[in-house]
């Protein structure tokens, strides 16, 4: 780990030599307008798990560390301090120390002190005074015994286990500061933080809007003065109105490929980078009730799925194929392409999967008179009815008459958590490119995000063991081995991983789209305006 | 006449005591409450939080207490907090509604400018080639979805202009604002303007076809003040209600419109308080358009007796 905390520290460093460096180019001032797609729940980070509220509100705050906002890929090696000034692991490698910048101060001027970040983990693990409305990323934090302190700038994360990665974690987006006196209704609604950017409204179906922090503890940052998102629900509306010039970016991966062509058409000075999402559509079975408690079913099922006719259909090609984690070549786990080939129904020939898929439905008496009728469920959103139509004509191929379900969105997580399905098309979005998020988060026994209650003693050993793993060759073998246990268990088969595009006007600069994650680069201290 | 008014202010009462008992009632029948969709988008299911959460905001407890509780706080002048922006409902619904308001008169103005006196022509000069053009126009206002001409009007802007007329918190002059707010109320006043030309038409056709428009005629009244003094003001009663009817409508149907040019109006905002299920939001605004309507067909009644002598209420 000392490797890792010496890479990054030297990154952290050449990275401000490189701000130095440039810093003449930066024209300040300016308004920075970008649309917001929808109306997020509330401002507050912590309760919510969407990028509608990760983006406008990340800029309020700041992390200990965070993922380097001008590197494009999210790791181990791109993590620089934020709020910390350095951190230091002791020799058993479950004592993480963060010494703190000095004489940063909340938006509303009471100063930052290593309390808040105490107060702060405490709040994510129930056991502080504040409690928050919801806590949906507890399972991130599972391995934190306690945030000790060491005087106002110095604080010690104190874990059951080492864990590597736990660094990951708090370099997220989704892992800020929050302030200790000021109470998580407010931050739902006018939320307090220090970062580059002070909340000034918010108003719902309207717009939010930022305003410059002139104290910013990062001296001659942001470069902008304000920040607008106005909120329009409507896509036509929104993307035409980037068009005639009204925004200067559009909401994170708001164009998707077929509507890319007419943005370049339309708009050909824009700027679009086509990135993934790392939102896959996957399924998730019921292997608790017939007939999907049969290891054969479920198996004549993964080798009826034809994944690259899914992406042909919905993403004009450019969708990828892939496992639990972000497919290579953008994402930080990814498999090889020789690996991928070994798991069960991605490697060989569709027709041939097939033909195996049937004999195994055949040899349990089906055929195509006599079909095994399954019931297909998934929400009434076209993203998700849309890929569930294509399973079920796949699913014909293998003796199986599906019959599509649409479930209201409000029933359909407490429809999944009672079990009342047989077969669910799924979304799963990650926003962090690492096991302990995403593996954690999805497939571990406890995690509230485990929708499928999925678990495998085998798994759980593997994911505690990749993650006290410094090596990332080393670790990366563990992942995949974990890939090829939930693929061979069917606990959630990935379908594919979609890509979408954001756009922006040249006068733009300094916006660098993180291409393994759109959670994680939106504190916007480094973005100008050139006009 | 005074009597009249009383019963009918009494079953006003009734009416709106009615609607909020079945506008409390479906939104409990509809599936999912808020606690259900916050914590979707959480993407979580923790059975112990949301129960937590359904005592804090008052949905565990009976269904008759909960009407209770609002209907009196109602009468109070306390709308509640959205369950949402956790503001109160009073402050979220207030600033929507000079918005909406203003909006639908213009786009009523509209209609009622162009439908009225095109319905007058087409029906006088029945069978010409005017006649058949004005047809194909109202019909084509009633054909065309709003969005889809609303998405038009846009493209055309933007395409020719560079400019996207779509509404913004940003402070404008009276005239910028009327300007910015007569291309959505043209789009919707287009359908509205399109349904009052075809009931002015077949209304005045068949005043028209009236023995005491033939004995105007005899008597040499001229052909305006045939057409306008006698047949329109004795056509205009169907007209009245329908404008009437449209009245309330653009109050809360404008959803498409908002949605498409973006404006924050009290359409938009209840689709989204309903997609929350934010029941105090959708509770409160379901009752204001309610009590509108029920005022604007009050006032439609009370006008055909300004527009017809011959219609009297009796006690």
């Amino acid at each position: 780990m000392k490797v890792v905390w010496y890479a990054t520290a030297a990154l952290g460093l050449a990275v401000g030599i490189g701000d130095v460096g440039t810093a003449f180019a930066q024209k300040p001032g300016g308004t920075l307008r970008i649309y917001h797609r929808d109306t997020p729940a509330s401002a507050s980070i912590h309760e919510e798990a969407t990028v509608s509220t990760q983006l406008p509100f990340m800029a309020v705050f700041n992390n200990l560390v965070v993922y380097d906002q001008q590197a494009k890929q999210n790791n181990m090696s791109t993590i620089v301090p934020d709020l910390a000034t350095s951190w230091a692991w002791d020799d058993s490698k479950t004592k993480l120390t963060f010494k703190l910048n000095q004489g940063v101060k909340w938006h509303d001027g009471k100063p930052f002190t290593s309390e808040d970040v105490k107060c702060t983990f405490e709040m994510l693990q129930g056991k502080g005074k504040q409690r928050l409305r919801k806590n949906p990323r507890a399972i991130w934090f599972r391995n934190l015994k306690e945030v000790t302190t060491n005087g106002p700038l110095e604080a010690t994360f104190v874990l059951e286990k080492p864990q590597a990665a736990f660094l990951a974690l708090l370099a997220s987006g989704y892992t800020p500061i929050y302030a200790c006196h000021v109470n998580p209704a407010d931050m739902r609604t006018k939320p307090v933080g220090t970062g580059p950017f002070k909340f000034v409204e918010f108003k719902g179906n309207e717009v939010i809007r930022l305003a410059k922090n002139p104290d910013y503890f990062k001296k001659g940052k942001p470069y902008v003065d304000a920040i607008e998102m106005r909120i329009i629900d409507n896509r036509s509306t929104r993307i035409l109105a980037f068009q005639a010039g009204e925004f200067d970016m559009t909401f994170s991966q708001d164009i998707t490929i077929p509507l890319l062509k007419d943005m370049v058409k339309q708009a050909p000075k824009a700027i679009c980078e086509t990135k993934p999402q790392y939102v896959s559509r996957n399924l998730i079975v019921n292997r608790e009730a017939a007939p999907f408690d049969n290891a054969e079913v479920r198996k004549a099922m993964a080798l009826a799925i034809d994944r690259k006719a899914f992406i042909d259909i919905l993403t004009e090609g450019k969708g990828d194929i892939g496992g639990a984690m972000l497919p290579l070549p953008e994402g930080a786990f990814g498999m090889p392409p020789e690996e991928l080939q070994k798991m069960t129904g991605y490697g060989g020939d569709v027709a041939a999967n097939r033909a195996q898929g049937r004999k195994i439905m055949e040899g349990l008496g089906y055929s195509a008179s006599k079909p095994l009728k399954v019931k297909i469920s998934t929400r009434n959103i076209a993203i998700y009815r849309d890929p569930a139509v294509i399973l079920i004509d796949q699913l014909k191929q293998i003796h199986m008459e599906g019959e599509l379900e649409v479930v209201d969105t409000p029933l359909w997580h407490a429809k999944v958590a009672r079990k009342d399905y047989q077969v669910g098309m799924n979304l799963t979005g990650v926003a962090v490119d690492d096991p302990d998020a995403n593996l954690v988060e999805n497939y571990s026994c406890k995690s509230e995000r485990n929708y499928t209650n999925y678990c495998n003693p085998e798994v759980e050993k593997l994911i505690d063991q990749q993650s006290t793993i410094t090596d990332p060759a080393e670790r990366k073998k563990v992942v995949w081995k974990i890939e090829q246990v939930l693929n061979d268990d069917l606990a959630r088969p990935i379908i594919y991983h979609d890509r979408a595009a954001t756009c922006w006007w040249p006068h733009v600069k300094g916006f660098v789209g993180h291409e393994n994650s759109i959670y994680n680069n939106w504190r916007l201290e480094d973005v100008w305006l050139d006009k | 006449m005074g009597a009249y008014m009383i019963r009918r202010f009494l079953l006003m009462i009734l009416t709106l005591f009615g609607m909020s008992v079945l506008i409390f009632v479906m939104l409990r029948v509809v599936p999912g409450n808020i606690v259900d969709i916050l914590f979707d988008s959480a993407g979580m299911v923790n059975p112990e939080d949301k129960k937590r959460l359904e005592a804090e905001l008052g949905l565990d407890k009976p269904i008759v207490q909960q009407y209770m509780t609002w209907i009196t706080s109602m009468l109070k002048g306390d709308l509640g907090y959205s369950y949402v922006s956790e503001k109160p409902a009073l402050d979220e619904i207030l600033p929507r509604i000079p918005v909406t308001a203003k909006l639908a008169a213009l786009a009523l103005f509209f209609s009622v400018l162009f439908g009225v006196p095109l319905g007058v022509i087409s029906a006088v000069r029945q069978n010409t080639s005017l006649d058949y053009f004005l047809r194909v126009v109202s019909l084509s206002g009633l054909s065309l979805p709003s969005f889809w001409l609303g998405l038009l009007i846009l493209m055309a802007f933007v395409q020719y202009t560079g400019w996207i007329p779509i509404y913004s918190d940003a402070q404008r002059g009276f005239w910028q604002e009327l300007w910015l707010l007569s291309i959505p109320a043209a789009a919707v006043g287009f359908r509205a303007s399109a349904l009052i030309m075809r009931l002015t038409r077949s209304s005045m056709l068949e005043v028209l076809r009236q023995d005491y428009i033939r004995t105007a005629r005899a008597k040499g009244a001229t052909r305006q003040a045939v057409n306008y003094d006698h047949a329109l003001r004795n056509a205009v009663l169907p007209v009245v209600t329908i404008i009437g009817i449209e009245a309330a409508f653009l109050i809360g149907g404008l959803v498409v419109t908002e949605t498409v040019f973006n404006i924050p109006g009290v359409a938009r905002f209840l689709v989204e308080a309903i997609r929350w299920r934010d029941y105090p939001i959708v509770q409160n605004l379901v009752m204001l358009i309610a009590v509108i309507t029920v005022v604007v067909n009050f006032i439609v009644d009370m006008a055909y007796v300004v527009l017809d002598p011959r219609i009297k209420y009796e006690g």
